[in-house]
């Protein structure tokens, strides 16, 4: 049904629609509204034979979903930044164990400085944990995407994280084409393990694994994310017939035809990226976009025939591997071996810094006269940054260094709006 | 039950024979599960191992063979199943070392969904996948009071990394992280915590401590938690050789010197009210608990305590005696 | 064309909801809507942005609402402690929940600027008062911006405040905003005919 709503009550509506039966919430900015939600729809009868465990931390959320994937059920919980990093080791631990749960991560920045607003930091933090990582452009995609994961996860034995931008998407109110229950139960059928605890089949699961089977192992784990490579876009093609919308798949290409540059990017700022690119058409310019869906497993060679003889892409994310630069720049790179062309990384919108049209549509002028740095950093303030430099350079004891900038930069609604 | 008060030779426990068939123990019948077969990589005189062994074939009888266990990371977790062999014949999972109340909550709440209400859940962990890192999870159990009978393995100490100190250390054990060095030698007093009592404030239905010097003891704590809905705690003693420095032979004999001088107090609470106590049938005093056992050798010069320290330790078990009621007539209970 | 609103107001006085509820109006319309808070401190007092955009076709757009057609101030005590003014355009609206007239408030410099009547005042919480009985000026200010610049029609703004509020405190709301609607329709009548 067509609705106007919020994108985490919509979540919650789809994750409700692929009848999870034991639900673990943990509060945390900002995936909030979906577990409220979902306890919601569970308390009051709508949606029916579910567990709604309220648990202690993140750490016990993922656990539980473990204990109830392991034990034959449908599970699924919601986290957010310092949430999945506290859960990073029940993380490793399900898809290491090949259990199917589905968890929504809200993105948000992780702290120090503590910061409640969107980036990448936290799925770039776990993207090697074994979890296929989805990417929602839209808060229709972020319903579609969970419904696709459930299918997903359960196919392979795989958790899937279905990644959906903090605040810009789980607290937007748009209008959001909700499925109707029959046509979900159609597109995912009932769970139906391959591992069980079960007194009437007893098996061991988790045992110690030691040098002579442990690569075995974790190859396995890698072969079920190859295998996903195919069957992203088979169930993004079996949900277009089905629902009549494109929603989820690897990449997403958006105007490449004759693009001599094009700029990769993840999540909800492809949408800002698009009327960029739309504006920058009309005036002739030759740009186009490519939105990265599954960023676990990482479509390599899709990325790679995409990008064929574009002359410079522009690599956007919101993350910042510190030390290097960027992440997905790196996979884009990876993606490009071989191959003669420029790639820029941008980091942009840490922390909720807003992404502005202008802001990128500058940056695209000015890289096409190629500048020579690799890593930009999309409205950095680097009068704050040069006056904080100089004034820790000065004196051994200069305190903590946001405090410091804080003071630098003064108001704080000065950058909210 | 029929108070026996013949000690068999040497040993100080009733042997089977001497009580009525419904009373003798899970162990000891031919139908016993044998839940984790032998061939296991327990050291000599697992103390563990043998707590184990009973509680969950208690725990299979109780409930018709009904039970999904849940275990932390540690010892049992590891000498039970280098891949691909594994000693359980029951449905077992194995997730991290600090959640395994939270995984057996998830397992639990699948056999509600699931139409399967009668398969039972145990969750087991050593001292410091209960009292330390899994603290957390643990007492999230209990406050939900989720349907999860949680087993701690108490040896007092990390053992399987080699013998580090827990919360669950007794003060003046020495361990690798407690050495018996400089002026306060092996664990310090006035720490640690208990866990029992810890869970007893959280008002559970049930709570108990047994150890492996009576397993008949253990195993009717453990039959009677499984005849109970919600989060149960049972807390065992568990020596360990090679962490406490004793002989793999007097594992059951440490484990009775512990509850005899009064440093392991037995009893059980329903909703945080203790119910009952087992009381000290010959009292010993804690020296002899202590000699046994290499980890409290820097306590003792000839047999003898070097300072005080011994004499505080005995305060500790005297003022058990006194809270638990450990010394009183047997005849007065009935 | 898109049109795009950005609410100021304090933490407690609904300045969420107001950008969602019109959102919801707009929806009724068959438009496109996007309305989404500023994502800062949920503290009741604090300073509190939410936008919303409005648009025939689908809204790509993510960043905050930086040049809006019409900013609904919901509480006339930020007027001169933020920048509320910042972006707005040229041909702008602003309505301020207000019992004064907007020429008594000390922003001559934005009225100014502005074509006439397009700074107006709405006695929002004075209405909320007294039809809803608590001073929440959110759903007031709605009735008020319905007349005003052609956003949305009344009859929408109604029928998202009863989604949004079922039952009497809906009928209470609704009654409180369809009086800002006239009081506001009658000033700009006023405006002009100056």
């Amino acid at each position: 049904m067509l609705k106007q709503t919020e994108g985490s009550h919509a979540v919650a509506e789809a994750v409700a629609l692929c009848r999870p039966e034991v639900i673990c919430a943990y509060p945390i900015t900002p995936q909030t509204h979906i577990v409220e939600g979902l306890g919601e729809l569970v308390k009051s009868g709508q949606l029916q034979n579910c567990e709604y465990i309220n648990v202690e931390s993140e750490f016990a959320a993922l656990s539980v979903a473990i204990g109830a994937s392991a034990a034959g059920a449908r599970a699924y919980t919601a986290t957010s930044s310092q949430g999945l990093l506290f859960m990073a080791e029940a993380v490793y631990n399900a898809s290491g164990l090949g259990l199917p749960i589905v968890m929504t991560l809200g993105n948000r920045a992780i702290g120090a400085p503590i910061n409640i607003w969107n980036d990448h930091s936290d799925a770039m933090a776990l993207r090697d944990a074994g979890w296929i990582q989805l990417f929602a452009e839209t808060n229709q995609e972020a319903v579609d995407l969970h419904i696709q994961a459930f299918r997903l996860a359960e196919i392979l034995s795989c958790p899937v994280m279905v990644c959906v931008d903090g605040f810009i998407l789980t607290h937007a109110v748009e209008r959001i084409d909700v499925p109707e229950q029959a046509e979900v139960d159609a597109f995912l059928p009932a769970y139906e393990p391959i591992q069980v605890l079960d007194p009437k089949d007893p098996v061991s699961i988790g045992a110690m694994v030691g040098p002579e089977a442990f690569m075995e192992v974790r190859y396995l784990e890698h072969h079920k994310q190859m295998r996903a490579l195919d069957l992203i876009p088979e169930l993004a093609a079996e949900f277009k017939a089905m629902f009549g919308r494109e929603s989820g798949g690897l990449v997403r290409p958006y105007r490449l035809e004759d693009a001599e540059t094009v700029v990769v990017a993840m999540g909800s700022v492809n949408g800002t990226i698009k009327d960029v690119i739309d504006d920058r058409r009309a005036e002739g310019d030759k740009v186009g976009a490519l939105s990265i869906c599954s960023f676990r497993p990482f479509p390599l060679e899709e990325v790679r025939a995409h990008l064929l003889g574009v002359r410079r892409i522009v690599v956007l994310e919101k993350s910042l591997a510190v030390g290097l630069g960027g992440v997905l720049a790196s996979h884009v790179r990876m993606a490009l071996r071989g191959r003669a062309q420029l790639v820029y990384t941008l980091i942009a919108g840490l922390g909720g810094r807003p992404i502005l049209k202008k802001s990128l549509s500058a940056f695209l002028s000015k890289v096409e006269t190629e500048p020579h740095a690799d890593v930009h950093f999309l409205d950095l303030k680097n009068d704050v940054v040069e006056r904080e430099l100089v004034r820790a350079s000065q004196q051994r004891r200069s305190g903590p260094t946001a405090e410091n900038v804080l003071k630098h930069i003064g108001s704080p609604m000065a950058g909210l709006v | 039950m029929n108070i026996v008060k013949f000690y068999q030779k040497g040993t100080y426990t009733v042997g089977n024979r001497l009580v009525s068939e419904a009373e003798r123990t899970t162990q000891s019948s031919p139908e016993r599960t044998n839940s984790i077969t032998c061939g296991h990589r327990a050291c000599q005189g697992c103390g563990e191992a043998l707590g184990a062994r009973y509680a969950i074939d208690s725990a299979m009888k109780a409930t018709d063979n009904q039970l999904i266990a849940v275990n932390a990371t540690g010892c049992l977790e590891v000498f039970t199943t280098p891949y691909p062999e594994t000693s359980w014949q029951i449905p077992w999972i194995h997730s991290l070392f600090g959640n395994a109340a939270a995984v057996a909550t998830g397992v639990a709440a699948a056999q509600r969904v699931r139409g399967h209400a009668n398969v039972r859940v145990i969750a087991q962990g050593g001292d410091g996948g209960t009292t330390d890192i899994g603290f957390g999870c643990l007492s999230g159990m209990f406050e939900r009071n989720d349907d999860v009978l949680y087993i701690c393995y108490d040896n007092q100490a990390y053992m399987n990394t080699g013998v580090q100190r827990s919360s669950a250390t007794p003060p003046t054990a020495r361990t690798a992280t407690t050495p018996s060095l400089g002026p306060e030698p092996g664990n310090v007093f006035g720490t640690g915590k208990n866990v029992p009592l810890i869970a007893m404030a959280h008002n559970i239905p049930y709570v108990a401590t047994a150890a492996v010097a009576d397993l008949r003891d253990l195993e009717a704590k453990v039959t009677k938690a499984m005849s109970i809905h919600g989060a149960r705690y049972i807390h065992i003693l568990v020596p360990c050789p090679l962490g406490w420095g004793s002989a793999a032979h007097d594992t059951v004999r440490v484990a009775r010197l512990a509850v005899e001088s009064g440093i392991f107090p037995l009893f059980e609470a329903e909703h945080g009210v203790v119910t009952h106590s087992t009381a000290i049938r010959r009292r010993v005093p804690v020296d002899d608990y202590l000699l046994p056992q290499r980890r409290f050798a820097h306590l003792f010069k000839n047999g003898k305590p070097v300072d005080g320290r011994v004499a505080r330790l005995q305060a500790m078990a005297d003022e058990n005696i006194r809270r638990y009621n450990l010394l009183r007539d047997e005849e007065s209970d009935r | 064309m898109m049109f795009q609103a950005r609410f100021h107001g304090r933490g407690g006085q609904g300045v969420v909801t107001a950008a969602e509820m019109l959102s919801v109006a707009a929806f009724l319309e068959g438009k496109h809507a996007q309305a989404f808070p500023s994502f800062g401190s949920e503290r009741m007092g604090a300073p509190v942005v939410s936008f919303c955009r409005i648009s025939e076709r689908e809204i790509r757009l993510r960043e905050p609402v930086l040049d809006p057609d019409v900013l609904i101030i919901q509480d006339a005590t930020l007027l001169h402690s933020v920048d509320l003014f910042s972006g707005l355009k040229a041909d702008g609206r602003v309505l301020i929940n207000s019992p004064r007239e907007a020429s008594h408030l000390g922003i001559d410099e934005v009225i100014e600027k502005l074509p006439k009547g397009h700074v107006l005042t709405v006695p929002a919480s004075e209405l909320a008062l007294k039809h809803i009985r608590r001073p929440l000026p959110n759903a007031v200010m709605l009735g008020g911006l319905a007349a005003i610049g052609g956003v949305v029609k009344i009859d929408s703004v109604i029928a998202a405040i009863r989604q949004a509020f079922p039952g009497a405190i809906g009928d209470a709301n609704v009654a409180a905003a369809t009086e800002a609607f006239e009081v506001v329709s009658a000033e700009q009548k006023e405006a002009v005919a100056c």
